[in-house]
């Protein structure tokens, strides 16, 4: 269990981002609230907000030592700016469990319900832990029935319970789409806010190694008509850890989407408490000629390509979307702004996907702002075959990637 | 203790020694001389209470058998060991064996006797085990039953007069839905499918909330969102109905892991039908709720019929109350028609299900005797006689009635002022009711979440705006 080291004087956190290129570095206007209640720990940099658009020098900051490869490889030698900063370093799951860990400690009424959750520690190791902490009826393990045991967060959600379901894969939550529909999106409207479900679905999705195609599904194209649900999209250690406290204080019935090639990632992270907007989108890299929006493992890929593209003399911005339910068109809209011109880069399929409803999305609301048709890279209309080579043609790659930009720059 | 063992093993691996498979024997008589030892027995699961032990136990004690078998396919050859096994502790507890070859058959020749303690003329059975109630809760129970009829029948005809869209009626099943009701306490929460409006009856629920909801005006609780007959009300703990079939049923038992989380004198009471039964929700939430001791009580409405569906059609089992024992859960079977019999059943699994945390499921056998519902002719597709039948023969209001009668404690004058003084209320309740407003746009959006997010600001605007302009294509009743 990652232990946290306390550190005294937040404000020598910031002193990192000193070292980038502030010339790049994009001090827009403060971000403002989307018409939503912001809570108080809404921390968006290390406890001190000293600039504006705090969120922005915390990522700039750490555009020096970023990954840019998906899956669990060491990061590039970190700047020596860095080696000053305060804050622990941890595994994705881990800073998954760790604010699993913070939220359950904070809230008693906070528990879990999933296969293989408790003893086992969860089969991606989220929950490691919990079970011997917390107890066999906060970190409950299920037989096997999503449909079931998505209900029975329901009904404990009901009651004042703040249940976190873990589907062992996303797509196992196929079977529970009855529930999360018709009860989980709906009983707060059809009760006339009588009850309230506070429940976090989450589980890991997208496409693996080879996992075949029941196991590589991208559930976030199904669920993103449900109304009464949001959908968030972790892709960080640290945005994984603010999501997901987010996600446990939301009122509202939260899907946190994780991916299965991404638990590795490393990254540090601050030692003092935070939590993320669920709404908002997550500026990986400012830039002038084109807007890139992506959200999880699609963002490891875009950043690979955009080391490609600076070479080549372009000045790509880079968004991780984050909320897939409701988009941050605030965020995106701004972008599409400044660029003009807008690629989406998805592991959705090609219809029906986060990146169909985006580019609606954007077109109905930024026409006026495009030079461009908007361009959308998605996985083709297959299922996921599980041959490596077929595997991988299905997925967006960055040679892709680059070669889309380029022809959107034209 | 060791010693013995040692001394044991030398001498089997001296016997061994003569035999063609030296090597493979030793094992094999090294394994047998451990399970005549003591050694796998601590292994064996003692309690559940500490389930991460037990579960390495229990793969301790598996590693251990399935050495043994081996060993003794090999020993009897050549020695005269301990005589063959009558039973084997497999994970999940011991069996015992048969060399028979037997299939359970698909049924008993009996079927599940159906606890009964009231006969057609409200006469109490001899040796009957029921609980004694006074006066005062005999009176309400029963004038609560005459209430629901008598509100059912209303509103059927308010629909049929095309006042009210959709109805569904409780008739056949008065007794189920006041008894159940009367055996519970109002901390127990209830998650209804749709033919229990009595439960929200006996708790308080009036006559002009019931309208509200049917009519959905604006002081519906559930702000004119669900369909009629679709109430939910917090303050009673009767969690709003849901269009979905047995969807219900593990929210009951997830909200039972949580009132025994909290420690909770309470349980959880979830309804369902014969239909109900098929689906999966309502299998993988028995399992569940067994699994998890979580204190619920699932209570199924046999009434013969889902939809057009008779019960034969339906299910070959034995009814519902046997697939209680399938998943470890006590079962009953009861005269639904009964009120007495279900209130004293429903009395004792409620303290079963708190105090020995455990689920209980009961079989209620009764009949639909009216339509599915106000979109249904069920002449369709059954005989008008045998719907006439249990009308009359098995009614359980009339039953009730003559038992209460029998004590005293009601009359026919009692019985017409009660029924008139109801039909008054009601139709006062029903005029109130289509004249209040209807919701307003505004309760269109509010509640999907918790905060209106800017989609719905926006299209919550364009809406008004889109109204306004065509404000003549719009109903003028509709407020903003």
């Amino acid at each position: 269990m990652a232990s946290i080291l306390q550190r005294i004087g937040a404000a020598t956190s910031l002193s990192s981002s000193n070292s980038f290129d502030t010339k790049k570095f994009n001090l827009s206007s403060p971000r403002s609230v989307i018409g939503r209640k912001v809570s108080n720990l809404d921390v968006r940099s290390n406890g001190a907000n000293k600039m504006n658009g705090g969120m922005n020098c915390q990522i700039g900051g750490r555009a020096d030592h970023f990954v840019t490869n998906a899956v669990a490889t060491k990061p590039e030698a970190p700047a020596a700016s860095t080696a000053s900063k305060p804050g622990h370093e941890l595994l994705l799951f881990e800073a998954l469990r760790e604010g699993l860990e913070e939220e359950m400690e904070r809230d008693a009424r906070v528990c879990i319900m999933g296969e293989d959750v408790g003893h086992y520690g969860g089969s991606y190791k989220v929950s490691k832990g919990l079970a011997p902490k917390y107890g066999d009826l906060r970190v409950l393990d299920t037989p096997i029935a999503e449909n079931a045991f998505t209900g029975m967060g329901i009904g404990a959600a009901m009651m004042g319970l703040r249940p976190i379901i873990e589907g062992m894969n996303m797509g196992f939550l196929l079977l529970a789409f009855n529930q999360i529909s018709n009860n989980c999106g709906m009983l707060h409207y059809t009760s006339g806010g009588q009850f309230k479900i506070p429940v976090v679905i989450r589980g890991p999705g997208g496409v693996g190694r080879q996992l075949g195609a029941e196991h590589s599904q991208r559930l976030e194209s199904y669920f993103q008509s449900i109304p009464g649900i949001q959908m968030v999209a972790c892709s960080t250690p640290y945005n994984a850890k603010g999501l997901m406290k987010a996600a446990i204080r939301s009122d509202n019935p939260v899907i946190l989407f994780e991916h299965v090639l991404l638990y590795n990632l490393k990254e540090t992270i601050p030692d003092e408490e935070y939590v993320l907007n669920l709404e908002e989108a997550e500026m990986v890299r400012p830039g002038e000629h084109v807007t890139i929006l992506t959200y999880s493992r699609m963002r490891y890929h875009v950043m690979q390509a955009a080391k490609t593209l600076v070479n080549k003399g372009y000045d790509p911005e880079v968004i991780d979307i984050r909320s897939l339910k409701p988009f941050d068109l605030h965020t995106i809209g701004n972008s599409v702004k400044k660029t003009h011109r807008v690629l989406i880069v998805e592991e959705c399929m090609r219809t029906g996907g986060i990146g169909a409803s985006l580019t609606a999305a954007i077109n109905e609301n930024f026409q006026d702002y495009l030079d461009a048709p908007i361009v959308c890279l998605s996985s083709q209309d297959v299922p996921t075959p599980y041959a490596g080579t077929l595997e991988e043609w299905t997925v967006v790659q960055p040679p892709q990637i680059v070669a889309a930009v380029e022809q959107l720059c034209r | 203790m060791a010693s013995s063992y040692l001394s044991k093993s030398k001498h089997m691996i001296m016997q061994s020694l003569k035999s063609k498979k030296v090597l493979m024997s030793i094992i094999m008589r090294h394994t047998s001389f451990v399970t005549n030892s003591q050694f796998c027995r601590p292994f064996h699961i003692q309690n559940y209470a500490d389930s991460s032990v037990a579960l390495s136990r229990s793969f301790g004690s598996i590693y251990c058998e399935r050495r043994l078998h081996t060993a003794t396919s090999v020993s009897n050859k050549s020695s005269t060991e301990a005589p063959s096994r009558q039973e084997l502790d497999f994970p999940g507890g011991k069996v015992k064996f048969t060399p028979k070859l037997i299939f359970t058959s698909s049924s008993n020749n009996e079927r599940t006797r159906c606890y009964r303690v009231l006969d057609e003329d409200g006469q109490l059975l001899i040796d009957s085990d029921s609980l004694n109630i006074t006066k005062e809760l005999a009176v309400n129970m029963y004038t609560n039953m005459v209430t629901l009829q008598v509100m059912d029948t209303i509103f059927y005809e308010a629909q049929r007069q095309g006042r009210i869209s959709f109805y569904l009626t409780t008739i056949g099943e008065e007794a189920i839905n006041i008894a159940s009701a009367a055996a519970l306490n109002i901390n127990d929460f209830i998650f209804p499918q749709y033919r229990e409006p009595g439960v929200l009856l006996w708790r308080g629920f009036s006559l002009q909330e019931f309208a509200n909801q049917v009519f959905g005006n604006k002081y519906d609780y559930g702000k004119g969102r669900q369909m009629p007959i679709h109430y939910g009300s917090k303050k009673l703990n009767y969690i709003t109905v849901a269009s979905t079939v047995a969807t219900q049923i593990p929210h009951a038992v997830g909200a039972a892991y949580s009132m025994k989380m909290d420690k909770q004198y309470s349980c959880t009471v979830t309804y369902f039908g014969d239909g109900g039964s098929s689906t999966g929700d309502f299998h993988a939430a028995l399992n569940f709720a067994a699994v998890m001791e979580a204190p619920v009580i699932f209570f199924c409405r046999n009434n013969g019929w889902a939809i057009s569906t008779p019960i034969n059609d339906q299910l070959r089992s034995d009814g519902i109350v046997v697939r209680g024992k399938a998943y470890g859960v006590p079962s009953i079977r009861v005269d639904g028609n009964d009120a007495l019999a279900v209130y004293s059943a429903v009395n004792d699994a409620r303290k079963m299900a708190i105090e020995q945390q455990t689920p209980v499921l009961i079989e209620a056998l009764t009949y639909r005797a009216g339509h599915h519902s106000t979109s249904d002719d069920s002449t369709k597709y059954r005989p008008v006689d045998e719907i006439e039948w249990w009308r009359a023969d098995q009614n359980p209001v009339t039953r009730f009635r003559k038992w209460i009668e029998t004590k005293g404690w009601w009359s026919d004058e009692t019985e017409s002022e009660h029924r008139s003084n109801i039909r008054k209320q009601l139709s006062q309740a029903i005029q109130a009711a289509e004249r209040v407003e209807k919701p307003p746009v505004a309760d269109m959006f509010n509640d999907v979440y918790d905060v209106p997010p800017k989609n719905l600001s926006e299209q919550e605007a364009l809406l008004r705006k889109t109204i306004k302009k065509h404000i003549h294509e719009y109903q003028s009743d509709v407020p903003m």
